[in-house]
């Protein structure tokens, strides 16, 4: 039984209802066993001559107990307020479990321009760990909060963090006229920008390894076609256009490449696009159905759906060819697979008949572990630290975006959007780090 | 009248399509050949409608146009829905039937086409669920090719759980929108 129910005591808890899909929503973790217990004082604003829409510590907060790491205390139990680590009576902290402390404030530097200070301070050691200083523009005051995230995050794990990064998703709202919106969101669900509006569906976005453009199918013709648009110009065009399907693109590491699904040749297969040429080379010819592909970290193989066992199941395959090799054999619905950009494990819908749920695949030792509880999950995307998985699920007769951590004991609904989301994909990093 | 009468058409010519196509089933693959099995499976259940006397007063009655034909509706095309099971794209003996008639009607009328739009319901991946809303689509296009439309007659979408009909999130729901709809043009 390869199957490992590594949750299975958090559902115990709460009952073994999920099994026979009774409508309940898990309760959602807000920090876990062994999380490290920290605080965040709210930034002291008091002297800037406009008020902030962003409130720093409290992005700071969410994204430091979305991660499953952290458990940030509510800030009404804090003993104190202080802003300067010169100000921190550090016993009181230490009196109430805390081990980390997180103190900043917000100054006014010249016209339209603040100075974000924030340092990070080992309850423990009564000592300073990080201390900065960041000149900010009042309009990227969210995507600081997110870089201080970021930093605690390394600081304390070692493991880059990627809370300043973005998600990419559809947004729809369906019935007599449909409107389907492709966004563009920090991973908090905040800040959405809109990439493409379409009264024809917008499916499948991938991200370029730079993260400057996306891949997509829109429907816009009245038939799947892909495009690449590159968002900070918006242009866009159009890379197929052939009968039947064209869909699925998936970006090569190095960036030159397309994997994509075509079905001009009859029944649905892999291929590979030249980005520059728009030269095709066809990688699986099989009556089955093979969708869905995408590519391991070294960009060397590429995984992806077929059916030609019966039911959809994973396989993988050299990109120079050869003989697919299915990878998958636990349960009868393995699909849409997404690669940890360490290449190590696998995120994928696993499910059949009523119940569609978020699996993690081991590739070494094949071992799968469930990641989520709901009955219509879908479209796993692993973050760029390979910590957290991005998927869409259902809440009543919405799309909505959740995070979970690999462990599958952190799970978070983001931010409620207006609208039907679904398929999120969670970028790149962003080149410009300080 | 005239529903009967077109009806009787429909059989008939249903039934001079059959014959001459038998040997091509021979070398189609196993999945074709299964498909031509249900076709012919599928004639049957349709055959006891061809009544002789009224067939006979078809051949006499003037044709109706198609725009005429697509806008009837009690016509044996008027239904242009064909509902499938999970994840097959089998088309079941009540629909097979419907699409004799479809297909009979496109191969007495060149000046029509039709686009195959194949659905399926929402569970599972979207871009699986696209591939199956095109294998639902294809093997509703192989019948009405048997059945004497001819290719260039027929354009296939698949839109995969993109555009439910329905919204729930049940089985009864998902029935309804795992399904081909046939949408005519009249050229």
């Amino acid at each position: 039984m390869k199957l490992m129910l590594k949750t299975l005591l958090g559902f115990i808890l709460f009952g073994l209802s999920w099994q026979i899909n009774a409508a309940i929503s898990i309760e959602i973790t807000e920090g876990v066993e062994g999380a490290i217990p920290m605080s965040v004082v709210k930034f002291e604003t008091r002297n800037l001559p406009v008020r902030l829409k962003a409130d720093i510590s409290s992005i700071i907060t969410n994204n430091l107990n979305r991660s499953g790491v952290f458990k940030v205390l509510g800030n009404d139990k804090y003993p104190s307020t202080p802003h300067y680590s010169k100000d921190v009576n550090y016993a009181k902290w230490r009196a109430i479990g805390q081990e980390y402390l997180v103190v900043g404030r917000v100054l006014s530097k010249t016209a339209g321009e603040l100075d974000v200070q924030f340092q990070l301070l080992d309850v423990l050691k009564k000592k300073q760990l990080l201390g900065y200083s960041f000149p900010v523009k009042l309009r990227n005051v969210r995507a600081t909060a997110h870089e201080i995230s970021d930093l605690i995050y390394q600081k304390i794990t070692g493991i880059r963090g990627a809370f300043n990064t973005r998600i990419a998703y559809i947004s729809a709202k369906i019935g007599k006229t449909s409107k389907y919106v492709l966004q563009v969101a920090d991973t908090d669900g905040f800040n959405p920008q809109t990439v493409l509006e379409s009264d024809e569906p917008l499916m499948s976005p991938s991200w370029s390894p730079d993260g400057s453009s996306l891949a997509y199918v829109s429907f816009e013709n009245k038939r799947p076609e892909i495009f690449i648009q590159h968002l900070a110009s918006a242009r866009r065009s159009k890379v197929t256009g052939f009968k039947g399907i064209n869909g699925a693109p998936n970006w090569s590491p190095d960036g030159k490449k397309l994997a994509l699904v075509l079905s001009k040749d009859k029944s649905p297969d892999i291929y590979i696009m030249n980005v520059s040429t728009k030269k095709l080379t066809r990688l699986t010819k099989h009556r089955s159905i093979d969708t869905e592909p995408v590519w391991t970290d070294d960009g060397a193989s590429l995984i992806f759906t077929s059916d030609r066992s019966g039911t959809p199941q994973l396989y993988e395959m050299r990109v120079s060819g050869g003989k697919p090799k299915r990878i998958t054999f636990e349960g009868r619905y393995n699909t849409a697979a997404d690669i940890s950009p360490d290449g190590k494990n696998i995120a994928m819908v696993y499910g059949g008949g009523g119940s569609y749920k978020i699996a993690q695949l081991e590739r070494e030792s094949g071992n799968i572990t469930l990641l989520t509880s709901d009955n219509l999950d879908e479209s796993p995307s692993f973050s760029p630290n390979g910590r957290m998985v991005l998927y869409a699920s259902t809440q009543g007769n919405k799309g909505v975006l959740y995070m979970v951590s690999l462990d599958g004991q952190s799970r978070h609904k983001l931010s409620d959007q207006a609208g039907d989301i679904r398929e999120p994909v969670w970028g790149p990093y962003k080149k410009n780090r300080r | 009248m005239n529903r009967i009468v077109t009806i009787a058409a429909v059989s008939f010519l249903l039934l001079a399509a059959c014959t001459p196509q038998q040997d091509e089933i021979e070398n189609q693959t196993e999945e074709s050949a299964n498909e031509a099995q249900q076709e012919m499976d599928g004639m049957d259940s349709a055959t006891p409608i061809a009544d002789s006397d009224t067939q006979a007063s078809a051949l006499e009655d003037e044709a109706l146009s198609a725009q005429e034909l697509l806008e009837q509706e009690d016509s044996p095309i008027a239904s242009r829905v064909i509902y499938f099971e999970y994840d097959s794209a089998k088309v079941n003996d009540e629909s097979m039937a419907l699409l004799e008639a479809h297909g009979d009607f496109m191969s007495s009328n060149g000046n029509v086409n039709v686009i195959l739009n194949g659905h399926a319901d929402e569970r599972g991946s979207r871009e699986y669920n696209i591939a199956l809303g095109d294998r639902r689509a294809q093997s509703v296009r192989r019948i009405l090719l048997f059945q004497g439309a001819s290719t260039g007659q027929i354009e296939s979408v698949s839109y995969g759980e993109e555009k439910p009909a329905v919204f729930g999130h049940d089985e009864e729901s998902w029935s309804k929108n795992r399904r081909v709809e046939l949408e005519y043009q009249v050229r």
